[in-house]
């Protein structure tokens, strides 16, 4: 997995720095609009994430630059700008999603990771965990062999975590990312507590082979036993 | 009352005191020249029947007005010495109009051939002052009515003509909102006062819509500039807690430190959203089938609603279709489920009814009403411990106002709110 972080904060960079090589991926760093055209054009990612005001230029004319030259690597647009607009005209651009700062980690890492496998796989890749395999593409999980029927939520809570193994997930941030930025009260954790635990249920009665384990009252992590 | 009522109101009044004043002095003035004029021409009749006299003694003989207008008697000298020509007005039966007709009569003497004085009285009709203010008064009906009529057409199509840069102006200021960038073009006009009025409200206007402006920019950029230092804040955050093995009390604590800084980024965006909102910058509408929505949503919350065990009752009476930007419908649906889910009780029960032009969530709660203008505004809490933003109903009402929709809170032993859709949307 090679990754471009085309970020002008170097805080920020650093930080989603860290967090991808934990995930095993080859990352690269741009600050400005220069480099980042020029890594751009010679090496190819299979994702690039994008922050859009940069010194020297937009984000989105890179975007446009990238598109003009036929490249299909994935892009991430992360801009704290949220507006309609921008979000609009990044995802015609050719940009295959789009995140506001702030954000958490772990929905940087499991967007990404979408993206890189749609990239890589067309989508059609499964994923393997514990006894359980998963395919995105058609929303399945299969447990040694027989159908897991999740719920819509269910299913994407447990994609999330898939894609954050190892890593400790914020309650908020799952919650946030099954529920969406605009909610009220989102810290309201029952709507998360019910959830997982209906969850957890199934994947031990399933004999998934994979926990997700409370960490204090903070948040979850998925491990495999 | 309008101005072109008021106007012709003080028009028609200023007309019937200034007519009847008019018709008085009118009136005096007429009878005082008839009087004159009759006079004239019965001292002119005196000297004809003198001279006739002279002619012809039997005139002398004429003692009453069977025959004419005069009547002439024999008086002494002294009596006749004394007298002066008199004019008085007065009455006589006419055989004619068999009635007592008003009469101008001339007592004079003179002398006469045959050495003697007589007295003569000489008569003229005269007009009839009452059938003259019953025509006076008519014409004068007639003439106030044709002036009123006149003024009040005159008016109608005058003051619509010259006033309409005003209403014209009027209608614009009616349909403008402050932060749309649409400027008001008022209507060119050769009236001064119009167009002063006209240069007046377009700077106000404009030194206002710069100031607001100015002051959403701010907000805008602030707002925005914060997210990368939170971003960096929260993110730090957590890569330390992940990265470290650290003890319950010390992740404990690094997270109080998190969920504040959560909660500064939820105000933050939903402060955003409600901007956005407001500024309506959400105009991509697409058919949005309400039913399908919130039947979906209802399934999202599922799980929570059987933790909480509530009992949801969903009535589809009809299926409601509109154009509507699809993310703010699911918001707006969002922060209604999830509000009367929050506030439920163990063991509550939530309904929500869908007809052909409203959407009713109705829950149980709180034993008691809320204050139906408080909970659709900016940072009301119910409860102060609730660690909510205070900003999901005002969400909604936001969302409802920049749609043309209605909403309504109601108390009736559960909460209940209403939102109407306009029936033309």
């Amino acid at each position: 997995m090679k990754i471009l972080v085309v970020e002008d904060e170097p805080e920020l960079r650093e930080i989603i720095h860290d967090a991808l090589l934990k995930e095993d991926a080859v990352v690269e760093m741009a600050g400005d609009f220069d480099s980042a055209l020029d890594k751009m054009l010679i090496y190819r990612y299979d994702c690039i994430l994008l922050d859009i005001n940069l010194p020297g230029g937009s984000g989105l004319e890179l975007l446009e630059e990238l598109k003009r030259q036929g490249e299909t690597d994935g892009v991430l647009i992360i801009s704290a700008r949220d507006a309609l607009d921008d979000r609009l005209t990044g995802l015609n651009l050719g940009a295959d999603d789009y995140l506001t700062k702030p954000f958490h980690i772990s929905e940087l890492i499991a967007r990404t990771k979408s993206i890189v496998r749609r990239k890589q796989f067309n989508g059609k890749a499964t994923i393997s965990i514990g006894n359980l395999v998963l395919h995105p593409e058609d929303r399945e999980v299969i447990a040694s062999g027989n159908p897991l029927p999740l719920n819509r939520k269910e299913y994407e809570i447990l994609s999330y975590f898939v894609a954050n193994k190892g890593r400790l997930v914020d309650k908020t941030a799952l919650a946030e990312h099954v529920w969406g930025d605009h909610i009220d009260e989102a810290d309201n954790f029952e709507f998360i507590y019910s959830q997982m635990k209906n969850l957890r249920k199934k994947l031990k009665d399933a004999n998934a082979g994979i926990e997700i384990r409370a960490v204090y009252g903070i948040g979850y992590k998925l491990t495999e036993e | 009352m309008k101005l072109l009522t008021r106007t012709s109101l003080y028009l028609s009044g200023a007309l019937l005191l200034a007519l009847t004043v008019w018709a008085v002095i009118f009136y005096v003035n007429m009878l005082d020249e008839v009087h004159d004029s009759i006079d004239d021409g019965l001292a002119n009749s005196k000297l004809l029947v003198i001279r006739e006299a002279e002619k012809d003694s039997l005139v002398l003989q004429q003692r009453t007005f069977d025959e004419g207008n005069y009547a002439i008697k024999r008086i002494g000298k002294t009596a006749a010495l004394k007298h002066v020509d008199t004019y008085v007005d007065t009455l006589m039966y006419m055989e004619e109009e068999e009635d007592l007709e008003p009469v101008r009569m001339l007592t004079t003497t003179f002398w006469a051939k045959d050495g003697h004085y007589y007295q003569m009285k000489i008569i003229s009709s005269m007009v009839e002052e009452d059938d003259l203010i019953e025509d006076l008064f008519y014409s004068l009906l007639w003439l106030y009515l044709i002036f009123t009529v006149s003024i009040l057409l005159i008016n109608a199509f005058l003051l619509r003509r010259i006033w309409k840069p005003f209403y014209t102006l009027l209608d614009r200021l009616r349909a403008f909102r402050l932060g749309s960038n649409e400027r008001i073009e008022p209507e060119a006009t050769s009236i001064t006062e119009f167009r002063m009025l006209n240069e007046a409200v377009q700077e106000v206007l404009e030194s206002n819509t710069k100031a607001f402006n100015s002051q959403k920019q701010l907000i805008e950029n602030a707002s925005h500039e914060w997210q990368t230092p939170l971003a960096i804040a929260l993110n730090k955050l957590q890569l330390f807690a992940d990265k470290h093995t650290l003890t319950e009390e010390q992740m404990e604590e690094l997270y109080q430190v998190v969920r504040a800084l959560e909660r500064l980024t939820r105000l933050n965006k939903s402060l955003l959203l409600l901007s956005k909102i407001e500024n309506r910058q959400f105009s991509e509408a697409s058919a949005v089938n309400f039913n399908e929505l919130c039947r979906e949503l209802l399934e999202d919350f599922a799980a929570l609603t059987e933790h909480k065990n509530i009992h949801v009752l969903f009535h589809e009476n009809a299926t409601l279709t509109r154009q509507f930007h699809h993310d703010l419908a699911s918001i707006l649906l969002t922060n209604l489920l999830k509000n009367a889910i929050t506030h439920n009780v163990i063991g509550g029960e939530l309904n929500v009814t869908i007809e052909t032009n409203r959407i009713i969530v109705e829950n149980t709660g709180q034993p008691e009403a809320l204050d139906g203008e408080k909970i659709f505004s900016r940072f009301y809490k119910g409860d102060s411990g609730s660690r909510s933003t205070g900003l999901g109903l005002a969400i909604v009402r936001s969302i409802c106002e920049a749609a043309g929709i209605q909403v309504a809170y109601e108390f009736n032993g559960k909460h209940r709110i209403e939102i109407t859709f306009p029936a033309h949307m």
